[in-house]
């Protein structure tokens, strides 16, 4: 091609690639716009196929969507009195991850101020190293972890009669949701402008006053975001929760009492329940009604997160 | 101004000083504390875990069979299981995902679709993980009669891998600086001729880190395999590379895991802890591996 190009006596015609590499780039160039649409397509995919293996039933006489939203009787394989209620599958979700935000929340944001603001680099880095290997042990490890270690924990400490609760699944999945919180966190730290910081050491004020005066307001949505995305990884955890917190569908009472959650039910029934079965539908409008959550939340931390990008410098 | 106050005075340390400075101190104090708790559990989990796993953590446990109902022996047919899934799924999701990063890095204009794209891949990696195995159960197993196989569960840690892979490829793309690709479109070259003699060499290494911590993220999850190709036992020889074919069910690790901790009675009392440290062992490994790449390509960054 550059020998073509270089040759003297055709100076106007333009050096032309062989058919086969234009068409070649074309074709290339058209598998990379449909790869390019790919995570719209599986987004789409999920929930198609999902609601198509759980729509007979939903939209069958037989079924209740009240009972299923608002019920706390979960007897799917009852031979006389069947009943799909899953508010206490619901409240199992929320408390469990209410528990856990409880925990990771101030711990995370704590951890991403230090990270951000009062340590030098090198802490910084070994401290990102670590919270990123953290994030990388797998949900079943931990679940594992809850299971002999924390139950263990919890019973010598609480005198709880099982060590497997709403407290375990809670720690559990603080520690798992802790990494996503600090790196976000600390990005929406870093991303405040160091003019602000500038001018908040030039009036005179500490480090902390600097935090939470000028770093906190200013990167509130960012920090929002961080808690938010923690909690959608909370709320969708499934193996840590169908191990760590009991595995009892009902109203909890206390912070000792087992609990089920709606991830941790799919997991452990799927596998019993006839594929075409009622049952077998009712876990995929559970993973229907999972799906929405997890969409509501992960929406609501991007519209924050771009919130702020418009809103402020 | 008031009259100028002289430099004994200005200087004095008040008790208003006094106090921002132990308020600092205090603040920096606890947010150590908040920081150092968190390296706390994974010394500890990691620490207790090995010391319980020591009685049965040798080669001869990665090698050989699980023996009398799973209650002895080693975990071979699980760990070539997880193999076997992490690189068909890789196989499967590296190419898409990196060919969408660059659609979105290179060719995507800021558009409307270039923003549904967007929320889709940051929805799609907020998918819970047990979605993804109603996914894999309807779509792979029963509408495109994959059964329960390799397949079907590859496909499945396939979809659930991409978005990250989209994520971290586009940040190795965006990170080769604009000049590079304004110097070669000069020369005439076109934008994929661009992206192949000059992003993509210039971005490899990134785009590499980023798909080896797919690796250990496929490798470790359990909930997407569990109901779509994972078993929870397989016979298998010892030491074989290749027991299974891909229309055929396997272990996997994270899914032994889960079946030697909570579903079989009297297992040996080290087994689960030792399975528990392969897995997490192999998973941090690689990570690990990954991270020291990240840093020596940061030394070693050109521009």
């Amino acid at each position: 091609m550059t020998s073509e190009a270089a040759r003297p006596t055709a100076p106007l015609v333009r050096a032309a690639r062989p058919a086969w590499a234009i068409f070649g780039e074309r074709v290339l160039v058209g598998i990379i716009h449909v790869s390019g649409v790919s995570a719209i397509i599986f987004v789409l995919a999920i929930f198609l196929f999902v609601f198509r293996e759980a729509a007979p039933l939903l939209f069958s006489d037989r079924f209740s969507l009240i009972e299923f939203l608002f019920s706390t009787e979960w007897y799917p394989t009852s031979a006389s009195n069947v009943r799909y209620g899953t508010l206490a599958l619901t409240v199992g979700s929320f408390a469990v991850t209410g528990v856990a935000m409880a925990i990771a929340v101030p711990f995370g944001l704590g951890a991403a101020i230090f990270l951000s603001e009062f340590c030098g680099r090198r802490t910084r880095e070994s401290l990102k190293v670590v919270i990123e290997l953290l994030s990388a042990i797998p949900s079943v490890v931990w679940g594992f972890v809850g299971l002999t270690v924390m139950s263990r924990l919890i019973v010598d400490f609480t005198g709880a009669p099982v060590g497997v609760n709403i407290l375990n699944g809670g720690i559990i999945l603080a520690l798992m949701s802790v990494p996503v919180i600090v790196s976000i966190g600390e990005d929406a730290l870093k991303a405040v402008p160091d003019s602000f910081r500038e001018a908040a050491l030039a009036l005179g004020a500490t480090r902390w006053q600097l935090v939470y005066r000028v770093l906190l307001p200013a990167a509130r949505h960012g920090l929002l975001a961080a808690v938010l995305l923690g909690v959608g990884r909370a709320v969708g955890e499934t193996m840590a929760v169908l191990m760590a917190t009991g595995h009892a569908a009902q109203i909890p009472h206390g912070l000792l009492d087992s609990v089920r959650t709606l991830t941790a039910n799919i997991a452990a029934e799927l596998g019993e329940a006839p594929a075409g079965s009622d049952h077998y539908r009712v876990l995929f409008l559970t993973g229907l009604l999972l799906f929405c959550i997890t969409f509501v939340v992960n929406l609501t931390a991007d519209l924050v997160v771009r919130g702020r990008r418009r809103g402020e410098p | 101004m008031s009259e100028p106050r002289n430099s004994a005075t200005l200087f004095v340390r008040t008790r208003e000083v006094a106090r921002k400075e132990l308020a600092e101190r205090v603040a920096q104090a606890v947010f150590g504390f908040m920081a150092a708790a968190l390296v706390l559990p994974l010394l500890a989990i990691l620490g207790y875990l090995a010391w319980k796993a020591a009685p049965s953590l040798n080669w001869e446990f990665i090698v050989d069979v699980p023996r009398k109902g799973m209650t002895e022996g080693g975990i071979w047919p699980a760990f070539v299981g997880t193999l076997y899934l992490v690189f068909l799924s890789l196989a499967v999701s590296a190419p898409i995902g990196v060919m969408a990063a660059v659609y979105l890095n290179e060719y995507a204009k800021d558009n409307w679709l270039n923003r549904m794209i967007q929320l889709a891949v940051i929805n799609l990696a907020g998918v819970p993980s047990i979605v993804h195995a109603l996914f894999g159960l309807g779509a792979f197993v029963y509408a495109a009669r994959f059964g329960y196989s390799i397949l079907s569960a590859s496909l499945t840690l396939a979809v659930m891998t991409l978005p990250v892979i989209i994520a971290s490829t586009r940040e190795a793309l965006a990170s080769v600086p604009m000049s590079f690709r304004e110097a070669c479109w000069n020369v005439g070259a076109t934008r994929w001729q661009t992206i192949r003699a000059i992003v993509l060499p210039n971005s490899i290494s990134g785009i590499l880190t980023g798909l080896i911590l797919q690796v250990s993220r496929a490798a470790g999850e359990t909930a997407p395999i569990m109901f779509t190709g994972a078993v929870f036992f397989k016979a298998a020889e010892r030491g074989d590379l290749f027991p299974y074919r891909l229309g055929e069910q396997c272990m996997a690790l994270s899914m032994h895991l889960y079946t030697v901790a909570t579903q079989v009675p009297n297992v040996q009392e080290s087994i689960p802890y030792a399975t528990a440290v392969v897995l997490l062992g192999s998973v941090l490994l690689v990570n690990t591996a990954a991270i020291l790449l990240r840093v020596w390509l940061r030394g070693h960054k050109k521009w």
